[in-house]
Parts: C-alpha cells; structure tokens; sequence
C-alpha cells in the first residue's frame, strides 16, 4: 500500500462508516424519478423469476404424473404446453422489466452526471483547486459510468438472482421442508466464508483502484513531462517508475483474483455438498414415502437454481460494491455546500453604471495558513484605473480574487457600487466584472471562438472589430487562419504570450464595467504590452480597471497606485506621489525595476 | 483473431494450463448430468421402489456427485488463474511497450497527440485489446464441452441428440446474432463516454475561466448535451439486451421441456430409460450458461480489435530521434560553444488538412564558450522553439546545431544530457519530493549540490521554510507551490547538473524583478573563476538583456541583427521599439502631461507616427 499523501476532499473514515442502505436512501432522495414506476419493474421482474423455477416443476410433473406413475402422453403434453405458454409471458415480462430499468435508470444517472458536473462549477475556485486533477472529472465520468454498467451487467443479474433465491427457496419448501433445510446448512458456511473474503475482496479492488489512479499519474507525468524528460536524459528514471507502477498494478489485479476465485470455489465446493446431501436425504425421504422421485429430481435441478444465483451474486455484489462507492463519492461531491455560493433568487443586481469598489476591514487566510491579508480598508472611486504592486507573495493577487470573489474574505466585506459582494447576483456580478487571469485558459477550439466565450452572439466582423480596436489586428493577420486558426488542447498550438493577448480580448469583449487583470500580459514583449496598455487605457475609459502587476509600466500609467507589503496596503497614490519618499516600498520596487530595464 | 493469436503466443504455457482447467470444469459439468441421471435412475428409482436404502450405494453416489464439484473447483482455479494471469501479465507488458515508446518518440509525435489519447492509448486501450483473453479459456473449454455434450447425447439417444442439435446451435447463432448487433452499440456508448469524459476535463481544466466569465450554465449545456447522448446510447444498448437476454435464457428452457415431450414417446417406445432422461433434462439445464460465455467473447472482440488498432499506431509510430554515438569530453568543466548554421525549422501540422506553419527561416549565430547570448525578439518570433532546437528536443527541418563543433544529431543521450540544461518558460515539476525534483536521480548529485543549486536559483529561502524541507512532496504538478517558486526549482534543476551550456527561454517570468536580477548575478559571478557555463537566456528585460554578451534580435523566425545592446539600440528601430517600450511609454506620459487636453489615444500605430 502506498501512502502517498492525497490532497483530495474525500473522507475515508466517512466513506466506511456509511452504509450502502444509507448510500441507497441518499441517492434515491437525490433522484426521485429512479423510483418512478419502480414497483411496477419489480413485479415484472418477479414474474420474469417465475420462469426459471417453471421448467423444474414441468419436469416434475412431467416425470411423476406422465412417466414413471404409469405413460401418460396427454398429462406430458398438458405440462409442456401450459410451461411453454408460462414461458412466453415470463420472457416478455423480462424484456420489459429490462426496458423499464434501463430508460429509467440511465435518464437518472444522466441527470446526475449533469448535475454533478454543474455543481463542480459551482464550487469556490478554493475547492476545486485542493481537489487532484482529474478525481473531479472522475466524478462526472468513471464514477457515474461504474454505476450505469453494473445496473446494465450486474444490477439485471442482481435483481433476477436475488428472486431466484427467493422463488427457488419457495418452491424447495413446497416440495420438502427437510431437503431445503440441508441445502441451507450446506450453503450456511459458505455464505459465511464467502462473507469475509468479500471484505478482503473489497480492500483488494480498493488497492486495484488506487494503483490503476497511481499508474495513470505516472504515465500522465510522462506524457505531459515529456520535454523535460528529454532534455534532462532521464528517459531511464522515468522507465524505471512506469515500470514500478505497472507492476504494482499488476500484483494487485492478481490478487484480486485470487481472492474472487477462492470464494467462487467455496460457493462451487458448497454445491456439491448440497447435491450430495440431497440425494442421501432424500432417498431416505423417499423411502418412507414422504417424497416422489420426480420431486427429488425436481430438488436436484432446484439445487442448480439455487447454486447459481449464489455463486453469482458473489461475483456480482464485488461490481455492487464498486458501483456504491462510485455513487457515494457522486453524492459527497453534491453534498459538499458551495462555500462561495450565488445568493440565488434573493440575490441583487450590481446598481448600473460604473462600478466603485470598497474593501472594508478586509482580512483573508487560505484555509489552515496564516493570514495574508490584514484588515485592508480603501476605495476605489468607479472609472479610476489602478495597479497593485508588491513583491511576491505580498498578497497582491488575493486582492483580485477577492474581488471577483473567486473567494471570501475571512473578515471584513467587500462591496461593489455599495452592495456588499456576497449578495450581489452571479449572473449579474460574472456579466460585470470579469477577471483576466495570468494563465489565459484557452479551449481546444479556434482563436474566434474562444474569444467569443463569454458572447456566443458575436459575428467574425465583430470580433475582428475587437482585435483591432485592442491594436492586435497585425497579430490576428499574422495568423495561418485568422479566427479560424485552431489554438490546439489548452492553447498549446499559440506561444504563452499569444494565448495572454487571446484571453486579453476574450475578456474585452465581454465588455464588463470592472476588469481585473491579474498579470494579464506577463509573457508579452514590452512593446506589445505598452501597446496593449496604451490602447486598453483608451478603450476601458469610463470603466473601472484594477491591475495586478510586477512590471511597474502598468503602475505608472496608472491613475492610483496601491503598493502591498506582507498582507497590509501600506502606500497608495499616483505614481510620482508614491516616488516622493525614497525609502518607501514603492520606490524600492521602482529603483529595481529601473535597474532591470534600462 | 489474430489478437488472440498473438496473446496464445505470447503466453503459451499459462494460456494451456487455463483451457486444460477449462476442459476439465466442462468435461465435469456434462459428467455432472450423467452421475446425477445415473443417481436417481440407478440408486433413487431403486431405493425407492424397494423401500430400502442401501448405504454403500448411497455413500458411492454422494461420494461421486461432491467428488465431480471437487474436479470443477480444480478446474476453476486453472481456468480462472489462467486466465486472469494471462490477461494481466499481457496488460502489464503492452502498457511497458506503449510507455516505452511514448519514451523513445520526438516530441513531433507527442504534438500531434493530446494527452488524453496517450493516456488512454496506455490504458483503457491496452486493456480493451487484452480483455477477451479472461473469457477466451471459458469459451474455449466450453466449445469442447458442447462437442462432448451432443457426443453423449447421440451415445444416449439419437432423437433426444436431435433436440439438442437444434437447441445449441439455435442459442450459438442466437448469441452470435446478439454480438453482432451489440458491437456497434457499445462502440457507440464508448466513444461517447470519451467524449463526455474531454469535455469535462476541459471544462474542468478551465475552471477558473468559466467561472470568472459566469459560464457555468453554458459550459453545463455542453456537457449536458453529450451526456445525454451518451444516455440514449446506452439506453439502446439495454433496449437491446432487454431483447436478447430473455430470450437467450428461455431458449435452454424450451428445449428442456421439448427433451420431456420427446423422452416421453423414446421412453414409451421403450428406448430409454428413466435415468437417461433426466441427465439430458439435467445437462440442458447446466449447459445454458457456459454458452453464453461464448457470446461474451464474440461481444468483447470488435472492440479489443479496436484497441488493438490504436496499440499498434503507437507501437509503430516512426520518426524517433535516434541519438548518435559520439560524447563530448565528460570531464572537461568549461563551458560549451553553440552554434547555429542556416537553421530551418516548421511544425508539423496537428490535423493533417493544416497548413504546417514554419516558423524558422536560415538562423545562424553562434554563442562562444563562456558567453551569454540573449535571443530577443516579439511575441510568436520563434524563440522559443530556438531553445528547444539548441538543446535538440526538436530536430531542424535543414541546416545543424552544433556543440563544440559536433552535430547534436550524433551525441549520445548522455552526453547531450550533460552537455546543457534547458529551463522552459512554463516549469514543470513531477509529483515527487523537492530533492527529487532538482536531482532527477542524476549520479554525482547530492544534498550539497541540491542546496548549491537552491541557493544560486534564489530558492533556498523558500525550500528551507518548506515543513519538510528538501523532502517536500510538492504535489501534482506543483501545485503546492507558486508560480515563481516552481520556476526557481526548475532553475535550481538545471543548475545542479552544473551544464556547460545552460538555455533559460523567459525563465523567469513569474519572478520578480529583484529577485532575478540576484539571481542572474549568482549565475554570471557565482563561480568566482569566470563564467561555468555559456549561457542562451530569451528575455525582455533589459537588465538581463545588458548582461548579454551579444544579443540576438529575431523577428518573424529570422535573424534581423545581432550584435551588442547599444550597437542593435542604435541601428534596429524594431529592437530599440522592443527593449525601450517603457522609456518611451513613460516619455509620453511626461508629454501628455505637459500638454494635458491632449485627446485619449486609440492605438500603438498613431504613438509611433507622434512620435
């Protein structure tokens, strides 16, 4: 077992302590329509479990009163017919029960992918962030995918074999109380031994699960990490650890197996038993008279039909097993609340108009760190345009996540245009104040239609409009195909800088009245980024701009600037105010800007 | 089939020992039928008719029934370890090959693949094409059990071999019948279920992005809208099942009872016994299931075929970068000498109907042993893809790099290795310990050289801070850490490999102006006897650009100038526009100031026409 450290949110102790009756009931509470028509599916199955026992009692009776007690060809064909015309309506009723399960339950677990999927949006950037790659995709995808495919495979064979006991075990009483009760004591300690091992199965699928996860890490290490691994020569490492990996994989399927096969041969060992015993006690039976040789070879098929359904539904209850926990973390994830959640209908709109922002004695602390903001309190009047500065880690970017509320302050509030921020609207907070982050996000679609993002509506013309109005229309020309140039999975196809300049007018075409740029141009040449500037300063006129930057150019032509040291604002001005005094933060930061460019 | 082939090739002996299992489980279960008619017809019917029991015939049958169940369970365990071995171990060693080769191609290769078809080629694919070995044994030892079925069935009674003539071929053809129409089904739901699956990873990836922009609810109808394609997808594939599954069930059943109509006539006719009629009743009822073992194998082949196919591509990917046999002197600790001579270099388009954009034109220039050259050049001038051709991640289209004067193309992987260091502008770091990470396991790194690094790349301070120090997990990607700090470590890695030519492209972007200028002072006096390394470095500010030796100016892929700061200043206008934006910008403030109505400005062109 490794014990690797998992930064994910799931709650191990949690995840055991719950049932599966309690995993049941919260997720038939979260789809309702999974219970539509529900008991309808499950008489039908039922009849559909009528079938299978109706060919042993048709031999039975065939074998009793048409054979052995004296030929009776007409009692035979009775039989056979009436079993055949059974047949018909039970095989009919399983293609309908199958029908009605699958519409029913895949429609369910559509809505469910769907809403998880949205609900993982809706979690603060926070969450998502402490939450591995890829287990938050996992959760709309394998997850959701474990559950539909054991309803598919196992769920049917569960369903069916689950009646087939109880059927079987009927008709077994009709016929003869005492043989049931020794194919009870055969199969009572393999159902126990059977138990255990399905615990020990468990923690072995378990451990499949997390090495597969831990292979999949390392193969994705070496896809993604494939430069460095090339240009550092250490393609016999990286060998070395996939191999580890795979092989860890594969000890851990082999394991399994072992496992899964030993309780398949108790329950086959118990079979025998049960057969064994049948025939002993049951030729005493009919001995005294109190059983017919059709009804003993009745048992013996009814054996089979109890074997069967057992041996089964161990190997099936593994996939059940599978499919809870997949729906369990399904359902942790859409329990988990938003903390940084839409005030929804109670919500109100951001006044019209441009915005001024106020933070009033705000502190912040990422979880379980040390604070790094300390009760910040200015303002920022609407239509100014103004640059945070500070060194790294001074706090500066929390300032915009702050204000975008990609996060909530811990102490204090922010408002926007006098509205405290968690009360204003997302839909009407998201259309007006849009951050451009450092890492520009692009979707593996074209140049046009990322910067169409945030308005679907806007024309080609539009757009290329935008570009020329940001003074990028020579780049955009420069392009293999304008628009339509493909900008490759996450932008990888564009150089850093130009996947900054597509987010840049992604951004500006959303037209918002407060636009943060966090860094927004820090893989951009200088002559390209004072452009960039110059012509945003002209077009974002009337409109607030808050600006992350660790090139001073942005502060100087900045109307305020707001200089961050260790968690507190501890200078705020024009640029050549700020100068003034020369041993100040900002003229530190100023004297070694100067220093670097020129 | 020949997938299947080449996994019984692969793994002969084990794949014998799960068909012999399987034999054996199948040649059981039709014994089984026999014992328990001959149980009931010669010990039962007997017993019974005589109202006593006779207790070393009785024993001999129980014996007999619990011994066959002993031989079935033997003959699980090979079967099912057989195969399951099989499968595993064919897994494990394709998922090695595939890896392997992902190793040994250019990075051309990797361009043209998203991470997520190289993540599923090494996984579901490979598993895909393996799967049908589990059942494979089962279905194989099945078909001999059906050919020893209908044997015994003819050795019985000729009539009730007819019933089963017709009954196991029907259930086969039914099968196949199934597998057939299935197959695109779940091929189907597949691709969906991929499909759904980039989606989220995109959407996921973007997070931060559709959140700022409030597109949560589009982003959800994306996905929505393939979700619920998948869900018809599978809908249809129960639909089907619905269909088949029942009736594949009932077709052994109908077939039983036409044994008892047709027992019946054969028992009045006097040609079989009571015995004989129910082990054929029996057999038909034990044979239903395994059949369908059968199907599950046909079911599962479109699918591994394709799997298969996608292996292949991978396996048989061409154009690996073959390193060559020469080695520069290891123990030589001065610095390296490279050179470009009429490089020319385009990416290979990533859909094949794109035009390949190229994106260097005859770049030359040489950086001396012990300089530094600075590349500078705008957005998209191909700097970057200059780093990567100097440290040969990437070969030119024509023309050489050289180093010492050697052709990069012949240097072995471990000299090259040695030779230089790049640090690219976006880090990366492995899911590894700090140590791990800047060491990389090279030889003749230790502790010392890690902290030595650390320190040269400003790191030290935050590393020392770090809970466990050097032995930090720094987690996924990095993600523990910052921007700056990730582009440090990365710094600190190519530093302690202490490189005769170090290549830095924007290496230090997300790190403050203070904090680089301390460490490229480290970098260019830290060893106190003269520069260790010649230095490539692409930058923009100025401060690491007047370091430079010579600088570089490329626009467009080409080499407009080169030559020191001041000459380019003096005679590029593109250059001096480039590294004195700011000045200029700040000119023009002071300008604007002194004539205050001056009206907004709309874009850079009219700046540069003012000015």
């Amino acid at each position: 077992m490794s014990t690797a450290p998992t930064t994910e949110a799931e709650r191990p102790a949690d995840e055991r302590s719950e049932s599966t009756w309690g995993t049941l009931r919260r997720g038939l509470a979260l789809s309702p329509e999974l219970k539509v028509g529900l008991a309808g599916t499950l008489a039908l199955a039922l009849v559909y479990m009528v079938g299978r026992v109706a060919v042993p009692v048709a031999v039975q009776r065939g074998i009793d009163h048409g054979i052995v007690g004296g030929l009776d060809l007409d009692v035979v064909w009775t039989v056979v017919v009436i079993t055949a015309a059974v047949l018909v309506v039970t095989t009919t009723c399983g293609y309908l029960m199958m029908r009605r399960l699958f519409t029913v339950s895949e429609t369910a677990l559509a809505n469910v992918r769907t809403r998880a999927f949205r609900h993982v949006h809706d979690l603060s950037m926070l969450h998502q962030q402490s939450e591995r790659r890829g287990s938050l995709v996992s959760r709309v995808t394998s997850d959701v995918d474990q559950i539909t495919q054991f309803l598919q495979w196992g769920g049917v064979i569960l369903l069916v074999n689950l009646g087939q006991l109880v059927v079987t075990t009927a008709v077994m009483l009709a016929y003869s109380w005492q043989l049931t009760l020794v194919v009870y004591a055969a199969f009572a300690p393999a159902v126990l031994v059977i138990r255990l091992l399905q615990r020990r199965l468990a923690g072995a699928y378990a451990t499949v699960r997390q090495r597969t996860g831990a292979l999949l890490g390392t193969i994705g290490e070496s896809v993604v990490g494939a430069p460095v691994i090339r240009a550092y020569g250490i393609a016999g490492r990286t060998e070395r650890r996939l191999d580890g990996a795979i092989e860890r994989q594969r000890e851990a399927q082999q394991r399994a197996i072992r496992i899964s096969i030993l309780g398949s041969s108790v329950g086959e060992l118990a079979a025998g038993l049960a057969l064994a015993g049948v025939v002993v006690v049951g030729v005493s039976l009919g001995v005294d008279r109190t059983l017919s040789i059709g009804q003993l070879t009745a048992f013996l098929f009814l054996v089979t039909l109890f074997i069967q359904p057992v041996q089964i539904a161990t190997e099936v209850l593994n996939e059940a097993q599978n499919a809870i926990a997949g729906w369990r973390r399904v359902l942790d994830v859409l329990d988990v609340a938003p903390d940084v959640a839409d005030p929804g209908e109670q919500g109100r709109e951001l006044p019209p108009g441009p915005v001024d922002v106020r933070f009033a004695n705000v502190g912040f602390a990422y979880p379980g760190g040390p604070p790094v903001l300390h009760d910040v309190t200015l303002d920022i009047p609407a239509k100014s345009r103004v640059a945070v500065v500070g060194e790294t880690g001074s706090g500066k970017t929390t300032f915009a996540k702050l204000l975008t509320r990609l996060m909530d302050p811990t102490t204090g509030s922010v408002l926007l245009s006098g509205v405290p921020l968690d009360q204003v609207r997302f839909d009407s907070l998201r259309s007006r104040v849009v951050m451009v982050p450092q890492d520009g996000f692009l979707f593996d679609a074209t140049v046009g239609e990322n910067v169409r993002f945030a308005r679907p509506e806007l024309t080609d013309e539009q757009l290329t409009a935008a570009f020329t109005e940001l003074g990028l229309a020579d780049w955009l020309d420069g392009l293999p195909s304008g628009l339509a140039t493909p900008v490759g999975e996450r932008g990888e196809a564009l150089s850093v800088g130009e996947r900054q300049l597509v987010a840049l007018a992604r951004a500006y075409v959303a037209d918002p009245d407060l636009l943060v740029l966090d860094e927004a141009t820090s893989a951009v040449d200088p002559a390209t980024e004072v452009r960039l500037q110059r012509t945003l300063d002209a077009v974002t006129r009337g409109r607030t701009t808050l600006a992350i930057a660790h090139r001073l150019s942005t502060a100087q032509s900045a109307d305020e600037v707001i200089v961050v040291d260790r968690g507190r604002v501890v200078q705020r001005g024009p640029h050549e105010d700020l100068l003034k005094d020369p041993d100040s933060v900002y003229a530190l930061l100023y004297a070694s800007w100067l220093e670097q460019t020129r | 089939m020949t997938v299947l082939g080449r996994a019984i090739r692969e793994q002969p002996r084990i794949f014998a020992v799960a068909v012999a299992g399987s034999v054996l489980f199948g040649s059981m279960v039709i014994a089984s039928a026999y014992v328990v008619g001959g149980v009931v017809g010669d010990v039962v019917v007997p017993a019974i008719a005589r109202g006593s029991v006779g207790v070393g015939a009785l024993a001999l049958a129980a014996a007999a029934l619990f011994g066959i169940s002993v031989l079935r369970v033997v003959g699980i365990f090979g079967r099912r370890l057989g195969a399951g071995y099989m499968q595993y171990r064919l897994q494990a060693a394709y998922r090695r090959r595939v890896t392997r080769r992902y190793l040994e191609l250019p990075l051309s290769w990797h361009h043209r693949n998203s991470t997520g078809t190289l993540l599923s080629n090494a996984n579901s694919d490979v598993e895909a094409a393996w799967y049908p070995i589990a059942p494979l044994p089962f279905a194989v030892g099945t078909l001999v059990m059906l050919i020893g079925a209908v044997v015994s069935l003819f050795l019985t009674d000729w009539a009730l071999a007819l019933v089963g003539l017709a009954v196991f071929p029907a259930l086969f053809a039914l099968n196949v019948v199934y597998s057939r129409r299935m197959a695109p089904r779940q091929a189907r739901a597949q691709r969906l279920r991929a499909e759904v699956s980039g989606i989220a990873h995109e959407s996921f990836d973007g997070a931060l992005v559709v959140k700022t922009m409030g597109r949560e609810a589009q982003e959800t109808d994306r996905f929505a809208a393939r979700a619920h394609e998948l869900r018809d997808a599978l809908i249809s594939v129960g639909r089907l099942r619905g269909v088949f599954d029942p009736m594949l069930e009932t077709l052994p059943s109908l077939g039983t009872l036409a044994v008892l109509v047709v027992g019946a006539f054969r028992f009045r006719a006097g040609a079989i016994t009571v015995t004989e009629l129910v082990s054929v009743a029996f057999l038909f009822t034990v044979l239903a299931f395994p059949v369908r073992a059968i199907g599950w194998v046909l079911a599962e082949l479109p699918r591994s075929v394709a799997g298969w196919d996608r292996v292949r591509r991978v396996l048989d990917a061409t154009g690996e970068m073959p390193y060559g046999d020469r080695r520069l002197d290891p123990a030589e600790p001065r610095p390296a000498t490279l050179a470009f001579d009429d490089v020319h270099f385009g990416y290979e388009p990533a859909e094949a109907h794109l035009p390949g954009t190229l994106v260097l034109g005859a770049v030359g220039f040489t950086v001396p042993a012990g300089k530094t050259v600075a590349l500078v050049g705008p957005t998209g001038a191909g700097k970057s893809t200059v780093a990567s051709l100097a440290v040969r991640l990437v070969d030119p289209d024509s023309g050489t790099v050289t180093l010492d004067g050697v052709d990069l193309r012949e240097l072995t992987a471990e000299s090259l290795a040695r030779t230089v260091a790049l640090v690219a502008q976006v880090p990366f770091v492995f899911d590894d310990t700090v140590r791990a990470n800047i060491s990389l396991d090279r030889p003749g790194i230790g502790d010392e050289d890690v902290w030595a690094a650390l320190r040269l790349a400003e790191a030290d301070g935050f590393v020392a801070a770090l809970p466990d120090g050097l032995d930090t997990m720094v987690g996924e990607r990095g993600t523990s850490l910052s921007g700056g700090q990730r582009q440090r470590l990365t710094l600190a890695r190519a530093l302690a490999g202490r490189p005769r030519l170090l290549v830095l492209d924007d290496a230090t972007s997300a790190v403050d102006p203070r904090v680089e200028a301390a460490i490229l002072a480290g970098l260019r006096g830290g060893a106190g006897d003269g520069a260790a390394a010649s230095i490539l470095v692409v930058a923009y500010r100025r401060a690491t650009i007047a370091l430079a030796d010579e600088v570089i100016y490329l626009e467009q892929g080409r080499v407009l100038a080169r030559g020191t700061h001041t000459e380019l200043l003096a005679t590029v206008p593109g250059y001096a526009d480039l590294v004195t934006a700011y000045e200029q910008a700040e000119q023009e403030r002071e300008q604007d100031r002194t004539y205050d109505e001056v009206a907004p400005l709309t874009s850079g062109l009219e700046i540069e026409v003012d000015r």
